[in-house]
C-alpha cells in the first residue's frame, strides 16, 4: 500500500501545482507534498526492512533494498531540497529573475521530475525504467532554461539532444535485451523485460546479445550518470539553472541513471560468465575520475566547479561498482549517499553566496565567514566533506575503494589518488579566496533557509563516524544483491 | 530467397524504402519537405507494423501500427507544421554542407549498421529478421543527419526519424515490445515534441532566429 501512494503523491503535488503554483503559498505546498512523499518512501523502507523485498500490482513493480535505500535517499534529500528552494525562489522572483507564470511551472516540473525518479527506482519493468529517465529529462529542460538566459537556452537545448541521443542508445540496449529475453521466457512474453523474471534465467541469456546490449546501455544511461566522455551536458545544465534544480540533478538524478546501469549490469554478468562488464565501467568510471579532476582546474564559475567534482564523484561510484564483490558494492553505495547528501548540500551554500554576490563568478565572491558566518561555514565544511577529509563520510566511502582496489587492481590506485589529489588543490583553492578575505556583498532581503545544509551535513558526519548497526546491515544486505 | 511469403516481401520493401528516405532526408534542405518525408516514413512504418501483425497473428501490433500511424503520420507533423506557421519559417531552406561526402559517410555507415546487425540477426528467430541492419541504419543515418544540421527544427527531425529506427528496430528483431512500454515511449515522443516546440519560441525570442549557431557560446576556455 505505502508503494501506490509513495507514487501518487509527487503526481499529485504537480496536478496541484500546475493549478497553485504560482500562489503565494507555493513553496509550503512544494514542501509539504515533498513531506508527505518523505514519510510515505520511510515507511516503504520500514516495511522492506520487516518483511524483505516483494513486488507490487502485478509484478510491475520490484522493492528491494538496493532500491529503497535510493528511493529513501531521493525523497530525504527533495524534501530538504523543497525547504531550500522556498526561500530561494521567492528572492529570485524578489529580482525579477523569474515571473509568476514561470514559478508555476517550476514547481509542477519540480514535482514531476521527483515521480519520474522515483518510478524508475520502484519499476520492475526495464521498458518503464528507460520511459522514466526520459521523462526526467523532459521534466528539467524546461527548469534549466527557466531563467531565459541566452546560456541557459543553450545549456537547456543541450541537455535535451544530448540525453535525448544518449538515452536512445539505451532504448536500443534495451530492445536488445528484451530480443534476447524472449528467447529465454519465451515469444511475446510481458514477463520478458521484468527484471525479477530476467534474475532468475540470466544464466541462460545469450552472452553476444547481452554484451552488445550493455555497451549501448552504457553509453546510453552513462549519458545521464555524467559519465566522462559523454558527459558535455552536465556541468552547463548545473551552473544554468536555478540552484535547486543544480542540487537534485547532481544529488538525485545522477543517482538514478547509476541506479539503472548497476540493474542492468547485474543481469549481464550472469550472462556472460566473465568480467566484460565489471571492466567497461571501471573504465569509464576511472576516465570519469580523470576528466573531473582535471577540468576543475579551469572553472571560474562556482556551480561549473561543483558540476564537474559531481562527474568525478559519480566516476568514483561507477568505478566501485564495476571491481565489484560485498566491500566494493558497500562503498559504492556509501559514496553514492554521501556524495548525493553533501553535494546538495554545497549547491545550498553556493547557491545562496551567488545570490548575494549577484554572480556565480568565484572572483567576484569574497569574505563569506565575515559577511554570513554561517553560510561561509557550510560552504568550507561541505566542501572539506566532499574532498574527503576525515571524520566525514566521504573520506570513509573513499578509503573503502581505494583499499579495495589497492587489492583487486592496483593499476588504478595511483591513478584515482593523483585525480583526487588534483581534485582537492583545485577546490580548496578557489573555497578558500570565496569564503576567507574581506566582503562587499549585499545582505538579501530573506534569511536564507541554511537548515538544509547543515543537517546534511550532520548526516554526513555521523555516516563518517559511526554507520548505525542495521543500517551497515542494510548496505550489506543491498551490495549483496547487486552481486 | 524465392520463397519467401508475401508479407515477408512486402517487408523488405519497406525496410528499403525507410533507407531511401532516411538518405532522402540527409540530403533534403527545405523543412517543410522535410516534414513531409518524416510522415512518410512514418506511413511507411505503421504499414510494415501492421503487416507484421498480420504475419505473426498478434493482435497487440495492430494497436501498436495504430499508435504509430495516430502519432508519426498525423499527431506530431501537425504540430510541427503548425508550429513553423507560428513562428513564420515555413519557407526557409538551409545551405548544407558538402552532399556528396555527407552520402559517402551515409553509405559507409549503413556497411557499419550490417555488420553490427550480422550477429544478432542470426538470433532472432522472427520472419523479419534480416531488417535489423536496415532498422541500425536509419539509426546511424539520423544520428549523422543531427550531427550535420544547423537549424533547431530539423535536428528535432532528425531526432525523431532516429526513434523511427529504434521502432523498427524493436518490430523487426523482436515483434515488438510489450504495450506498456510502447505507450510510455509515444508519450515520452509527444511530450518531448510539446516542450519543444515552447523551447523554440523561447530561442526566436532570445535570438531572432532559429539557427543553432547562436546556440555556441558556452564553452571550457
Amino acid at each position: 500500500m505505502e508503494l501506490p501512494i509513495l507514487l501518487v503523491l509527487p503526481l499529485f503535488g504537480a496536478l496541484l501545482l500546475a493549478v497553485f503554483g504560482a500562489w503565494r503559498r507555493a513553496g509550503e505546498i512544494n514542501v509539504a507534498v515533498s513531506l508527505a512523499t518523505f514519510v510515505a518512501s520511510a515507511l516503504l523502507t520500514l516495511r522492506v526492512i520487516r518483511s524483505g523485498p516483494f513486488t507490487a500490482l502485478g509484478e510491475q513493480f520490484f522493492v528491494d533494498p538496493f532500491n529503497v535505500f535510493l528511493v529513501a535517499l531521493t525523497a530525504f534529500v527533495s524534501f530538504t531540497t523543497a525547504l531550500f528552494s522556498r526561500p530561494y525562489m521567492r528572492i529570485e522572483a524578489e529580482h525579477g529573475r523569474v515571473n509568476a507564470r514561470r514559478l508555476r511551472l517550476y514547481h509542477a516540473m519540480y514535482q514531476s521530475f521527483v515521480f519520474t525518479m522515483l518510478l524508475a527506482l520502484c519499476t520492475n519493468n526495464l521498458g518503464i525504467l528507460w520511459v522514466a529517465m526520459e521523462g526526467a529529462t523532459l521534466a528539467t529542460v524546461l527548469l534549466v532554461s527557466l531563467y531565459r538566459t541566452p546560456a541557459s537556452l543553450e545549456a537547456a537545448w543541450k541537455y535535451f539532444i544530448l540525453c535525448g541521443v544518449g538515452i536512445a542508445q539505451a532504448l536500443f540496449g534495451t530492445i536488445l535485451l528484451y530480443l534476447a529475453a524472449e528467447k529465454a521466457l519465451g515469444a511475446g512474453g510481458v514477463q520478458a523485460l521484468l527484471w525479477t523474471h530476467l534474475d532468475q534465467v540470466k544464466s541462460q541469456l545469450e552472452p553476444t546479445v547481452l554484451g552488445l546490449a550493455f555497451v549501448f546501455l552504457l553509453v546510453g544511461y552513462g549519458t545521464k550518470a555524467g559519465l566522462a566522455p559523454v558527459h558535455n551536458w552536465l556541468p552547463d545544465a548545473h551552473a544554468e539553472g536555478p540552484t535547486p534544480i543544480s542540487a537534485v540533478l547532481s544529488g538525485l538524478l545522477l543517482n538514478v541513471a547509476l541506479y539503472a546501469i548497476v540493474r542492468s549490469k547485474v543481469l549481464v554478468e550472469g550472462a556472460l560468465h566473465n568480467s566484460l562488464a565489471g571492466h567497461l565501467l571501471m573504465g569509464f568510471g576511472l576516465v570519469s575520475v580523470v576528466v573531473g579532476a582535471f577540468s576543475l582546474w579551469r572553472q571560474k564559475d562556482i556551480k561549473r566547479l561543483f558540476a564537474y567534482s559531481s562527474i568525478e564523484h559519480m566516476g568514483l561510484a561507477a568505478f566501485a561498482f564495476g571491481l565489484g564483490g560485498p566491500v566494493a558494492n558497500f562503498a559504492a553505495l556509501l559514496h553514492m549517499t554521501v556524495h548525493s547528501l553533501t553535494k546538495s548540500s554545497i549547491f545550498f551554500a553556493a547557491g545562496h553566496a551567488a545570490q548575494k554576490a549577484g554572480s556565480q563568478w568565484i572572483d567576484q565572491i569574497s569574505g563569506l565567514l565575515l559577511r554570513s558566518p554561517r553560510l561561509g561555514w557550510g560552504l568550507m565544511l561541505g566542501s572539506l566533506a566532499i574532498l574527503g577529509m576525515p571524520p566525514f563520510g566521504v573520506f570513509a566511502s573513499e578509503f573503502l575503494i581505494l583499499t579495495t582496489a589497492m587489492k583487486q587492481s592496483p593499476w588504478a590506485t595511483p591513478i584515482l589518488l593523483s585525480a583526487l589529489g588534483m581534485a582537492f588543490a583545485a577546490i580548496f583553492l578557489r573555497v578558500q579566496g570565496m569564503v576567507f578575505g574581506d566582503s562587499r556583498l549585499p545582505r538579501l532581503p530573506h534569511p536564507p533557509a541554511l537548515l538544509p545544509v547543515f543537517v546534511h551535513l550532520a548526516l554526513v558526519l555521523l555516516l563518517g563516524l559511526y554507520i548505525p548497526p542495521p543500517l551497515a546491515e542494510w548496505y550489506r544486505l543491498a551490495a549483496r544483491f547487486i552481486g | 530467397m524465392t520463397h519467401l511469403p508475401w508479407s515477408a516481401q512486402f517487408i523488405h520493401l519497406a525496410a528499403a524504402v525507410l533507407l531511401l528516405l532516411s538518405f532522402a532526408m540527409l540530403t533534403q534542405r527545405r523543412i517543410l519537405s522535410l516534414l513531409d518525408l518524416f510522415a512518410t516514413q512514418g506511413a511507411v512504418l505503421a504499414a510494415s507494423t501492421a503487416i507484421v501483425a498480420y504475419s505473426s497473428g498478434r493482435a497487440e501490433l495492430y494497436y501498436s501500427a495504430a499508435l504509430t500511424f495516430a502519432l508519426k503520420v498525423l499527431l506530431l507533423p501537425y504540430i510541427l507544421h503548425r508550429l513553423l506557421r507560428r513562428l513564420n519559417v515555413r519557407w526557409e531552406a538551409e545551405p548544407l554542407l558538402n552532399v556528396p561526402t555527407t552520402l559517402l559517410v551515409g553509405l559507409l555507415l549503413v556497411i557499419f549498421a550490417f555488420a553490427l546487425a550480422q550477429p544478432i540477426s542470426q538470433l532472432a528467430t522472427t520472419l523479419t529478421r534480416s531488417t535489423l541492419g536496415i532498422a541500425i541504419a536509419v539509426v546511424m543515418l539520423s544520428l549523422l543527419m543531427m550531427i550535420t544540421r544547423r537549424k533547431a527544427v530539423s535536428q528535432v527531425v532528425g531526432f525523431l526519424a532516429l526513434e523511427n529506427g529504434l521502432f523498427f528496430a524493436a518490430t523487426s528483431a523482436t515483434y515488438g515490445m510489450p504495450m506498456v512500454v510502447e505507450l510510455g515511449i509515444a508519450l515520452d515522443v509527444l511530450v518531448g515534441v510539446l516542450i519543444l516546440g515552447v523551447f523554440f519560441f523561447q530561442i526566436r525570442e532570445q535570438f531572432d532566429s532559429l539557427d543553432l549557431r547562436h546556440l555556441e557560446a558556452l564553452k571550457e576556455e
